[in-house]
């Protein structure tokens, strides 16, 4: 693999008010993404108001400037920006891909939309009802309720709300709850501006100064530390599988050793050979679906995995999945790492196909860690790893202690419990 | 990029797209085969076939076929529906050879009985998981009712009774009458190294079946009909509906993608602003199938219970609303940015283009380039997409909702 580079060029420009804009070129394409990431996640929603990060984001989205509702969606079209919103647990980020000469006219849209939003009070019942929805739809797909009720279970009260908020939050929801979260945490510092793809970056550094040099706003407080929950919990539900979600410990993103972590869920889920999908699906047939994946709240770290199957085989899933983790113990072979590097190593050339990913990814980069690794240290890292490293960090971190939900239409026990 | 054809004598068809300035490069096997090409016994063969398609051959196990796609560093996976079978893998370009080795492999695998059994067991927990999904297989319900005799109305998972009747010796059936050279095409776009390709998978091919035999098959008729699927608890309402629609052939096609995107696209299109921005339903959209011999519209609304018919009822004025108000410039120019601004995004990717070529040459046995694609859609006017939507948009024949299921 040595004829590919993974170089890059990251161009970073502040401004006195405490925002960045980065900009990370990639001329090989046609098309260009700006991201927005406001620090105005579902953990900033005061208690009581979960899902108001979700309705002010889709409030600010609805006219802005000299523009109005509809005039605002159509402007984007215009210049074919394809836009995506997601509500995180520590941020928000509003975010489009496009073709590249759209770019400056969307980052225009978007900056207009965080910094001028009417937030008209006639569409808050709308916004109200769109919030109803989504939480009604999440409830319909059990593997997706699985993972919501996860974290509620697991993070307790700021970090474990789910972007669509529950029943009585979203009944209880004022137009006023709108303008005062806006008003509290959309502001320039903390705030994060990427832009990647084929752009100017002089010229996109001008017009970042002049649509966000005057933003003022005072900086923010502190966030409490994350909790983490143990145990286990069951959510009733006639479905046709029972949907297993577990979480255990593990380094946060950013964390020194992060990539030790993380490379033990690559040898437990990444790829058709993984130990997961060899164990419980391939060898035993239990599942069709079944995953690990790294998830990181500021500085707690957690594993989630996610297996899918019918009732009669939930017990014997679940213990085949915690078997398979815990063999992380007896090793992790030459073989395997070598298949794990080769993956990693391919996936920071494919990431270069997408500016949209590589956009949003250097803007969660900065706003988590501060600074936005290259990809040749990502790299370096992932090469350091031993086979040895890795199975002693295992056993230093062995996990004992587990977060489990079941939904389904019976309860998931173990014999000797699990935590 | 240049569009390289070859045909070695007795095929199968080679495909490859070159270009020197991609960072990867992406492979495929496309057999033309689905669905409608089982008889009602063997419903699910050719989904199941692709499953076991993984599970070993004459050089390699299964275990070894899954290692080997992870030294590749690969992003493969393979998918069946109604009328193709796609295997595929992207990967470095410097791991053409080894790619293309194992893809073609795969396409003569050895079906060995033990891991045939094993396998069932995970397609009918596929099948359990998809039952979990909204809506429910109202989807899959919807096509029966639209297609009802024609193999078209067949599930492509199978059912549970006919994926636990399937046996090994009907899959090898199938396989030898439909991975046929005749059958298959190869495709490659990306960096590649197109005349080490060629050579490569001519001679890898070399042994597989001559020719395909399929079943005529009968015209196809739409019916009219409504019918519910039971779900224990299910919080919103769903249903799904579905409207006859044209062939991949009909020239039309262009017109009707940009009228369903004027009417359903999931921003600024009618049913955005009739049903979703005011929070009236949590998903509508409408969407054209093209097969070879017809097609159809296929929509799903999603709302809450209790606004149901109300909400159905704007959802059908809104789709058929289209004859009495046609879609105007404005609207035809939007959608027209959106489609043509999603096809200059799609074709950055070697992955992408790799599905297109395949897709387009199975259906039409043409290539258009990016350029040719968005020439055909910057010539429809207002009254191209009029006239689709007049030939199309009425009430719709096939109505299938998501009922609570009574308690025992």
């Amino acid at each position: 693999m040595s004829s590919v580079s993974i170089a890059e060029n990251l161009h970073v420009h502040r401004l006195p008010n405490g925002m960045v804009l980065l900009g990370e070129p990639m001329p090989w394409l046609r098309t260009a993404a700006c991201s927005i990431l406001v620090p105005a996640g579902t953990c900033h929603e005061p208690e009581g108001k979960q899902g108001l990060a979700g309705a002010t984001i889709e409030m600010v989205e609805r006219g802005c400037g000299e523009l109005g509702s509809r005039e605002f969606l159509e402007a984007l079209d215009e210049v074919g920006a394809e836009t995506h919103t997601s509500v995180m647990t520590t941020h928000c980020d509003l975010s489009a891909v496009m073709p590249r000469d759209g770019l400056a006219r969307a980052l225009e849209l978007l900056a207009t939309a965080i910094r001028r939003p009417h937030l008209p009070a006639e569409q808050f019942e709308d916004v109200r009802q769109l919030c109803w929805q989504e939480l009604r739809a999440m409830e319909d797909d059990p593997s997706n309720r699985c993972f919501s009720e996860l974290k509620r279970f697991r993070f307790p009260s700021p970090y474990g709300r789910v972007a669509q908020g529950n029943r009585q939050s979203i009944e209880g929801l004022q137009y006023a709850d709108v303008g005062d979260f806006y008003r509290a945490h959309f502001r320039p510092d903390q705030t994060v501006v990427s832009v990647a793809g084929d752009f100017d970056w002089p010229q996109v550094r001008e017009q970042f100064e002049a649509l966000f040099g005057d933003w003022q706003g005072e900086p923010r407080d502190e966030l409490p530390e994350v909790q983490v929950v143990y145990g286990s919990r069951h959510f009733d539900y006639a479905s046709s599988q029972t949907h297993l979600a577990l979480a255990y410990d593990c380094p946060a993103y950013g964390a020194p050793d992060y990539y030790q972590g993380r490379a033990l869920v690559g040898i437990l889920s990444d790829g058709m050979s993984s130990r997961l999908f060899t164990e419980v699906r391939e060898r035993r047939g239990l599942v069709y679906s079944v995953f690990a994946t790294c998830f990181s709240i500021r500085r707690s770290g957690s594993v989630l995995c996610y297996a899918g199957t019918m009732a009669e085989h939930a017990e014997e899933t679940l213990a085949v999945v915690l078997e398979t983790i815990d063999s992380l113990a007896q090793g992790v072979t030459e073989d395997e790492l070598h298949r794990l590097k080769v993956r990693v190593k391919a996936s920071l050339v494919f990431e270069q196909e997408s500016c949209l990913a590589r956009c949003r990814q250097i803007a969660n980069d900065w706003y988590v860690l501060g600074r936005v690794p290259p990809r040749e240290e990502v790299w370096e890292q992932i090469e350091q790893l031993t086979a040895e490293g890795l199975h002693r960090h295992f056993l230093e971190h062995r996990p004992r202690r587990f977060t489990l939900v079941s939904v389904g239409s019976q309860p998931v026990e173990l014999a000797h419990g699990i935590d | 990029m240049e569009l390289i054809d070859y045909r070695p004598p007795g095929g199968p068809q080679i495909l490859a797209l070159h270009d020197p300035a991609a960072l990867t490069a992406s492979y495929g096997w496309f057999v033309n085969t689905g669905a409608r090409d089982e008889s009602a016994d063997i419903a699910g063969a050719s989904h199941f076939l692709e499953h076991m398609v993984f599970k070993g051959t004459a050089r390699r196990s299964a275990e070894q076929i899954n290692r080997e796609l992870d030294y590749l560093g690969a992003r493969s996976n393979a998918f069946t529906s109604e009328d193709r079978t796609v295997y595929y893998a992207s990967v470095l370009p410097e791991c053409q050879g080894q790619a293309v080795d194992l893809l073609s492999d795969l396409m003569q695998p050895r079906l060995d009985q033990d891991l045939f059994e094993l396998e069932r067991q995970v397609i009918l927990e596929e099948i359990a998981m998809y039952d979990d999904q909204p809506p429910y297989g109202a989807f899959e319900r919807a096509a029966e009712l639209f297609f009802g005799d024609h193999p078209l109305a067949r599930r492509v998972l199978g059912t549970i009774e006919s994926v636990s009747d399937l046996s090994v010796e009907q899959l090898q059936e199938y396989h030898q009458r439909r991975y046929t050279k005749d059958n298959m095409l190869f495709v490659a776009a990306g960096r590649l190294r197109v005349d080490e390709l060629i050579a490569q998978v001519e001679r890898l091919s070399r042994d597989f079946p001559a020719q395909a035999s399929s079943s005529p098959q009968p015209s196809v008729e739409f019916h009219r009909q409504s019918a519910a699927v039971e779900k224990g608890l299910a919080h919103q309402h769903y249903v799904v509906m579905m409207w006859p629609g044209i062939s991949w052939s009909d020239e039309r096609r262009f017109a009707l993608r940009l009228l369903a995107a004027a009417i359903a696209d999931s921003s600024s299109s009618r049913l955005f602003w009739e049903l979703i921005d005011n929070g009236r339903a949590e998903t509508a959209f409408v969407y054209p199938q093209f097969f070879r011999d017809c097609g159809c519209l296929t929509g799903m609304l999603c709302c809450a219970p209790q606004d149901a018919a109300e909400v159905e009822e704007i959802f059908v004025r809104t789709v058929s609303g289209v004859r009495a108000r046609p879609i105007d410039a404005r609207e035809l120019e939007l959608a027209r940015q959106r489609i043509t601004s999603g096809l200059i995004l799609a074709d950055e990717y070697p992955q992408h283009r790799m599905f297109a070529l395949g897709s387009a040459w199975l259906e039409r046995q043409e290539f258009l380039s990016l350029d040719a694609l968005l020439a055909k859609y910057a010539a429809v006017d207002v009254d191209d997409v009029a006239a689709v939507a007049d030939a199309l948009c009425a009430e719709p024949w096939v109505s299938v909702r998501v009922v609570e299921e009574p308690l025992d």
